[in-house]
C-alpha cells in the first residue's frame, strides 16, 4: 500500500471573476521513502495540489470539488479540520517557497522550533527545546544554543531555510512536502539545502514530495516525476523516462526550453503562446492551443492520463492512440 | 543545473499602454456594486438639496418665535415640532444643517489645501528638508489640537470663518502624511523611470502618472474628512464655542435638546439622527470609494 | 533603547516651552480679561487686583514672570478660585479625570477588541458584519448625542443609574460606557483590519501546517503583531479621550479637569487656562512616547531597524 494516494483532486477557487479550476483532476501516489517530483509553470496547480493535501488552502474562496487523498488509510479530504491537526506538523510536514515570510517575525526562533513538539508530543518546554537545539545543528546552523534566542530576522535567508526545515522534521514526519524550497534562495544556497534535504531523506527514510518549475532540480534528487499543465497531470513516470522519451508535446517543449541542455550557439527556444486562463472552459487538452501538434481530436473529446510504457504515463492523445509525433 | 521552465512570454505589444481611464472606470462600476455606498451617496445628495432648498419650502422661519406655542411635540403643522421659544424644528434643522455642511465642506477645502501642498511640497523634496517637515507633522500630532480650537474659538470670539480656519488646521495632518507618501514612492516608481526613459516630458507624467495616482488617495481621505470635521464642529457648538444664537446648526441644535430631554426629547432626537446619519451616510462612503479605488491606508 | 527614550525626553521641553508662549500669547492678545465680565467692580479694585497678578506690568515681564516659575514648576495663582493655585486645582480635579479615562479606555479595549478579533476570523460573514456595523454606529453617534440618549433611556426613564454626579461607584458607569464605546469602535476597526492582515501572512500558513489549531494560531501567532494598529492608536486615543471628556464632563456634572478648563475657558481664568494647556500637552507627549515603547516591544522588528 503506498504512504499516500492521491485520487482525482479537484480544488477550484471560486472568485469574483469566476471559477478557478487550480486543480483539476489529479491523481498520484507516493510510497514510502519515495521522492515524488511535481513540476510546471507558475499557476499549473503544482502548489495548490500540496496545500489541497495540507487542508491549507484558503476557504473560501478556496474549494475541494472531488477527490479522495488515502494516508496510512484514512482520506485527508475528508477529514476535520481537528483530524487534521493531528497529522499536520507530526506525519506530514511542509517547507515553503520563501523562508523570508514563512516565519513569524514576531517569535523567537525558539518559540516557533518546540511549537510542533508541544502540540503533537506533549513535551515539557524544557526537553522540547533541548530537542530543538539538536534539530538546529543537524541541519547546520552554527552555535545553535545561542542563536535559538533569537528573532528570524537576523538570520539570512539560507539559515532561516534551514530552520524551517529543522522545524518540519522535527517530529520525524513520514512525509515532507517541499514547495519550491530553494527557489527564493541564492544559487550556492540552494545546492546545500538541496543537500541537507537528501541527506536527511536518506537518514530517516522519509518520503518527499518536491515542487519545483525547475527541470534540473527536479531530475538530480527525484525518482518519479509528474509534469503538470492547467491544474492536470500531462505526463507522470521515472524520472529516466521522463527525460529520455518525453510522451508529452509539453514535457518536450520544456525540456527543449532549459538552455543548459541545447547545443552551444543554438537558438533558446520558447513555448510559443501562454498558458490558458484556467477559469474559462478549457479545450479537451489544456496544452492544444500551443502545440505545433495538435489535430481535432485534441480540442473535443475526453482526454485522460493512460500508462503508455510500463510505469510511464501521458495524458496526449496523439501519443495514446498510437500516432506518435517526431520528436 | 538549474534550468527555469519558460516564464511567461511578454505580453502582446497591442496591450494598451494608457490604462488612466480605465482604473477610474474599474473604480465606478465596483462603486456602483457597493449598495451602501451607493445608498448613502443618495441619501447625503438627498440631505444636502433639503437643506439647501427646504428652509423656504417649510413656509417658516427659522427664528419666528412664538412663546405662547412653547414647545410642542411632531404634528401636522410641525412635522419635528417646535422649541421653548415656538420655533420650528424641521426648519431649523434644516437652516442648521446648512451651517453644519457648510462648515464641514470649507473647513475640509482648508484642511485639504494645507495638507496636499505640504504634503507634496516634503515629498517632493524628499532628503533633509522632507524629514524636518515630517518630524514636525510628528510633535504637532502629539499635541492636544482640539484644545487650542477651543481657545481660539473663546478668545478670539465665535465667528464662523474663524471655525472654518481653526478646524481646517487641526485636520491637515493626516492629509499631509498621505499625501507625502505617495509622492514619495511614486518618485521611485519604476514606471515614472520608465516614463522617463521613454523620453516623456515632464508635464505628461505629472499629469498621466503621478495626478492620478495620488488623486485615489486624496479623494478618499477627504471623503473620511467631512465627518471629522463635522464632528469637531458639532463638538464645539455643543460645548457652546460653535455658532451661536439664534443661528443653528445641528452641534448647538444638540445641546439645546440634551438640555430639555426630559420634557422635549424630540428636540434632542431629531438633530442627533440627522447628524448620525450624516456621519453614517460619509463614513460608508468614504469605506467604498477607498474600496473601489483600492486605496491602502499607509502610515507613511 | 534608554538613548531612544532620553533623546524623546530632551526633544520634550523645546515643544513645552514652544507651547506655553504660543498659549501665553494667544490668550493675553486676546480682548477681555478675567475680570471684565464682572463689570460692578469698582475701578480702585480692579486696579488692586490686576497689581496683584501682575497684570499692570508690560507684557513682556509677566511673560518672563510666568515662563521662570514655570521652570520650576509652579503654574500660578488661579485668576477665579480664590486662594488656590493652579496645582491645587490641577491636583484635586485631574484624579476624577484620570480614572473616568481609565474606565473609559477598559471599555474601549474590553470590547473592542475581542470584537476585531472576532469579526476578523470570518471575515465578510454575519460575525464580521455585525460587530463592524455596531463599531460604525459607535463611530457616527458622537458621545453628546449618545450620553443624553442614554441618559434618558437608563437614568431618567428606567432609573438605574443617576443621571449624573460622581459620587457611587455606580456613577461611573454610564460616562465610561458612552465615552468608551466610541473608541471602542475605532479599536474593534483597527484591530480587525490589523488581524485580517496578519491572517494573510504567509507564516500563518506554516504555523496551520505544524498543525496548530486555531485558538493557538490567534493568540499565538497573530494577535500580536495584529494588535500593532491598535496600540499606535492608543497615543492618539488617549489624546481624545481627554477632550472627550470635556464634553463627558460636562453632560453628566463631573468635577474633573476637562470641565475646569472649559469654564476656565469661558471666565478667561488666564493662569489656570494655560496650567492647563501644559499640563494635557506633557500628558499626551508623555503618553505618546510610552506607546512608541510598548510599540518597539511588541514588534521585534522594529528593534532591528
Amino acid at each position: 500500500m503506498p504512504l499516500l494516494e492521491v485520487q482525482n483532486l479537484r480544488a477550484y477557487f471560486h472568485t469574483r471573476n469566476g471559477v478557478v479550476r487550480a486543480v483539476d483532476g489529479v491523481s498520484f501516489s507516493v510510497e514510502k521513502g519515495e521522492t515524488l517530483g511535481i513540476v510546471g509553470e507558475s499557476g499549473s496547480g503544482k502548489s495548490v495540489t500540496c496545500y489541497s493535501l495540507m487542508g491549507l488552502i484558503p476557504k473560501p474562496p478556496g474549494r475541494i470539488e472531488s477527490g479522495i487523498a488515502r494516508f496510512d488509510g484514512a482520506d485527508l479530504l475528508a477529514m476535520s479540520e481537528a483530524e487534521l491537526n493531528k497529522i499536520r506538523g507530526k506525519r506530514i510536514a511542509m517547507i515553503f517557497q520563501d523562508p523570508m515570510t514563512s516565519l513569524n517575525p514576531y517569535l523567537r526562533i525558539e518559540e516557533q522550533l518546540i511549537e510542533p513538539l508541544l502540540i503533537h508530543e506533549n513535551l515539557p518546554r524544557a526537553e522540547a527545546v533541548k530537542r530543538a537545539i539538536r534539530a538546529l545543528e543537524e541541519v547546520g546552523v552554527p552555535d545553535a544554543a545561542r542563536r535559538i534566542r533569537s528573532h528570524p530576522q537576523e538570520f539570512s535567508g539560507g539559515m532561516r531555510q534551514r530552520v524551517m526545515i529543522a522545524m518540519a522534521l522535527i517530529t520525524q514526519p513520514d512525509l515532507l512536502i517541499a514547495d519550491e524550497p530553494t527557489t527564493a534562495l541564492d544559487v550556492t544556497v540552494q545546492a546545500q539545502i538541496l543537500d541537507l534535504i537528501a541527506r536527511l531523506q536518506r537518514e530517516r527514510g522519509m518520503a518527499v514530495i518536491w515542487v519545483s518549475h525547475d527541470l534540473g532540480v527536479v531530475a538530480g534528487f527525484c525518482r518519479r516525476v509528474l509534469v503538470m499543465y492547467a491544474g492536470r497531470v500531462v505526463e507522470s513516470g521515472r524520472v529516466e523516462d521522463i527525460f529520455a522519451r518525453p510522451l508529452h508535446p509539453y514535457n518536450r517543449a520544456l525540456q527543449r526550453s532549459i538552455p543548459a541542455l541545447q547545443g552551444k550557439g543554438a537558438e533558446l527556444y520558447t513555448i510559443p503562446g501562454l498558458p490558458p486562463d484556467v477559469s474559462k472552459p478549457l479545450a479537451a487538452c489544456a496544452f492544444a492551443g500551443r502545440c505545433e501538434f495538435a489535430q481535432d481530436a485534441c480540442k473535443t473529446g475526453e482526454v485522460a492520463l493512460k500508462e503508455i510504457e510500463p510505469g510511464h504515463a501521458s495524458a496526449c492523445v496523439r501519443v495514446q492512440r498510437g500516432d506518435p509525433f517526431q520528436f | 543545473m538549474t534550468a527555469p521552465v519558460s516564464q511567461a512570454a511578454p505580453p502582446p505589444a497591442t496591450e494598451p499602454v494608457e490604462a488612466g481611464t480605465s482604473l477610474w472606470q474599474d473604480a465606478w462600476h465596483r462603486l456602483q456594486k457597493n449598495r451602501v455606498a451607493v445608498a448613502s451617496f443618495v441619501l447625503l445628495a438627498g440631505m444636502t438639496l433639503a437643506c439647501l432648498v427646504g428652509p423656504w419650502l417649510t413656509g417658516q422661519a427659522y427664528d419666528a418665535q412664538d412663546l405662547a406655542l412653547g414647545a410642542t411635540p411632531p404634528g401636522a403643522k410641525h412635522w419635528l415640532g417646535t422649541d421653548a421659544l415656538g420655533r420650528d424644528q424641521l426648519t431649523r434643522l434644516l437652516y442648521g444643517g446648512r451651517v453644519s455642511l457648510m462648515v464641514g465642506l470649507a473647513a475640509t477645502a482648508v484642511s485639504l489645501t494645507i495638507g496636499v501642498l505640504y504634503g507634496a511640497i516634503s515629498g517632493y523634496l524628499g532628503g533633509k528638508a522632507d524629514a524636518l517637515m515630517m518630524r514636525l507633522v510628528d510633535i504637532l500630532y502629539s499635541l492636544p489640537f482640539t484644545i487650542f480650537v477651543i481657545l481660539l474659538t473663546v478668545f478670539f470670539g465665535r465667528n464662523i470663518i474663524l471655525l472654518f480656519v481653526a478646524i481646517g488646521a487641526v485636520e491637515w495632518l493626516t492629509m499631509a502624511r498621505i499625501v507625502r507618501g505617495q509622492v514619495a514612492s511614486l518618485k521611485r516608481m519604476e514606471f515614472v523611470e520608465a516614463a522617463h526613459a521613454l523620453g516623456l516630458r515632464k508635464r505628461r507624467i505629472i499629469l498621466r502618472h503621478m495626478i492620478p495616482n495620488v488623486l485615489g488617495p486624496v479623494i478618499v481621505y477627504t471623503t473620511l474628512t467631512v465627518p471629522a470635521v463635522l464632528l469637531l464642529e458639532a463638538f464645539l457648538s455643543f460645548l457652546g464655542l460653535g455658532v451661536q444664537p439664534p443661528m443653528s446648526s445641528w452641534g448647538s441644535m444638540i445641546k439645546d435638546g440634551a438640555e430639555k430631554m426630559e420634557e422635549f426629547p424630540w428636540l434632542l432626537l431629531a438633530p442627533g439622527t440627522a447628524l448620525a446619519t450624516t456621519l453614517f451616510c460619509l463614513n460608508f462612503l468614504g469605506d467604498g470609494l477607498r474600496d473601489a479605488l483600492d486605496v491602502r491606508a499607509s502610515k507613511d | 533603547m534608554f538613548r531612544f527614550i532620553a533623546i524623546r525626553l530632551l526633544q520634550t521641553i523645546p515643544v513645552l516651552l514652544i507651547v506655553a508662549t504660543v498659549t501665553f500669547f494667544m490668550v493675553r492678545l486676546a480682548p477681555g480679561g478675567p475680570f471684565s465680565a464682572e463689570k460692578k467692580i469698582p475701578a480702585e479694585i480692579l486696579k488692586h487686583l490686576e497689581a496683584y497678578y501682575g497684570l499692570n506690568k508690560p507684557l513682556l515681564d509677566q511673560y518672563t514672570d510666568y515662563m521662570s516659575r514655570l521652570v520650576r514648576g509652579d503654574l500660578g495663582p488661579s485668576f477665579k478660585y480664590e486662594n488656590r493655585t493652579v496645582n491645587e486645582v490641577i491636583a484635586s480635579a485631574f484624579p476624577v479625570s484620570l480614572e473616568l479615562g481609565f474606565w473609559s479606555l477598559l471599555v474601549a479595549l474590553a470590547l473592542g477588541i475581542p470584537a476585531g478579533v472576532i469579526a476578523a476570523r470570518h471575515p465578510n460573514t454575519a460575525t464580521d458584519h455585525v460587530p463592524m456595523g455596531l463599531a460604525m454606529a459607535g463611530i457616527c453617534l458622537p458621545t453628546f448625542v449618545l450620553g443624553p440618549l442614554l441618559i434618558l433611556v437608563f437614568a431618567l426613564m428606567a432609573g438605574w443609574f443617576n443621571p449624573m454626579g460622581w459620587d457611587s461607584p455606580r456613577d461611573r458607569v454610564l460616562p465610561a460606557l458612552v465615552l468608551g464605546a466610541h473608541f471602542a469602535a475605532y479599536v474593534a476597526r483597527l484591530t480587525r483590519s490589523g488581524m485580517l492582515e496578519i491572517l494573510s501572512q504567509d507564516f500563518i500558513r506554516t504555523a496551520r501546517a505544524k498543525g496548530a489549531d486555531s485558538a493557538r494560531i490567534l493568540f499565538r501567532h497573530a494577535l500580536r503583531g495584529g494588535l500593532l494598529p491598535t496600540v499606535s492608536f492608543l497615543g492618539p486615543a488617549t489624546a481624545g479621550l481627554l477632550t472627550g471628556s470635556f464634553v463627558i464632563e460636562t453632560i453628566f456634572q463631573i468635577p474633573g479637569l476637562g470641565r475646569y478648563f472649559v469654564m476656565a475657558a469661558f471666565n478667561r481664568d488666564y493662569t489656570l487656562v494655560l496650567g492647563t494647556v501644559l499640563f494635557y500637552a506633557t500628558l499626551i507627549i508623555l503618553l505618546n512616547l510610552l506607546v512608541d515603547i510598548v510599540q518597539v516591544w511588541l514588534n521585534p522588528k522594529l528593534r532591528f531597524e
